[in-house]
């Protein structure tokens, strides 16, 4: 991936969000956001790897709508656990901190499966040392790494792996 | 197709306004921080979410700008929490009784 190529590709990615927030095509909005989205570009071409990291494959954009689904998915049941737990006097709560181990190499990569655990059933990243994170689990179900890794991690893995790799 | 949309946009806040309010009675019922940030994170992402859907439904012309907030919401809710339950474990915030296993306090060696 080439530098002129991610500035191209932030810039142009700043410019669409500028024109959706303003819904408006008159010659002094465009140019402002012309000339703001170029500057955000140049100034933090290295730090915005949410867009550059991306694998811009038809097999990843394919992928990154099953992962939309996957994730909405889970983030739906999550919130009915949750009121599951909530609701129940019982409080039938066994939390505990269990530690997995990631696949993915990219900065990206990992900090996308982060989001997507915290996001998920019972599950909160705490942190991340390399390939290795921390997770806060409601409902402890094996300390083990490899089965903690299996039961977390690999759903969201799958899908990560062909976007970010 | 408008009344439809009305009704669908109604369904949705209420839907998103019920898992806000579910988040917030965990907030009040969990044992300890992590619980508590768990039950916060994913009730406010959801419930966000989903009022967010409801306004598109209710105002399609803001539909845009909704998305945009909808992502933005998406990225930046679980950072925060991460953060906050990292900040939490670093000053050794106390976790509850039950708590079966901590991996991190073992691997860092803050508690014996």
């Amino acid at each position: 991936m080439t530098k002129a190529r991610d500035l191209t590709t932030l810039f142009a990615t700043l410019f669409l969000f500028w024109l959706l927030l303003n819904g408006s095509l008159a010659p002094d909005v465009l140019a402002i956001g012309l000339v703001v989205a170029l500057l955000i570009a140049i100034l933090f071409r290295g730090s915005l790897a949410v867009l550059s990291e991306f694998r811009a494959t038809p097999l990843a954009i394919v992928t990154a709508v099953g992962y939309l689904i996957y994730f909405l998915k889970a983030l739906l049941q999550s919130n009915l656990q949750l009121a599951r737990i909530v609701l129940s006097p019982s409080l039938p709560l066994t939390p505990g901190i269990v530690k997995v181990r990631t696949r993915l190499q990219s900065r990206m990569g990992r900090m996308l499966l982060a989001n997507s655990i915290t996001l998920t059933p019972g599950t909160l990243t705490v942190e991340l040392n390399g390939e290795w994170l921390y997770i806060h689990w409601v409902t402890v179900e094996s300390a083990d790494i490899e089965a903690a890794t299996a039961s977390i991690v690999s759903g969201f893995e799958r899908y990560i792996e062909v976007m970010y790799g | 197709m408008d009344s439809l949309l009305n009704l669908l946009g109604g369904l949705l806040l209420v839907a998103g306004a019920s898992f806000l309010f579910l988040g917030g009675l965990g907030l009040v019922r969990m044992p300890d921080v992590f619980n508590r940030i768990q039950a916060g994170t994913k009730a406010t992402t959801l419930g966000t979410l989903l009022g967010l859907a409801g306004f598109a439904c209710l105002r399609p012309e803001w539909g845009l700008k909704l998305l945009l907030i909808g992502l933005v919401t998406l990225f930046t809710n679980p950072i925060s929490s991460q953060v906050l339950a990292r900040a939490a474990h670093r000053t050794r915030v106390e976790m509850t009784l039950n708590t079966t296993v901590d991996r991190l306090a073992e691997d860092t060696g803050e508690e014996a």
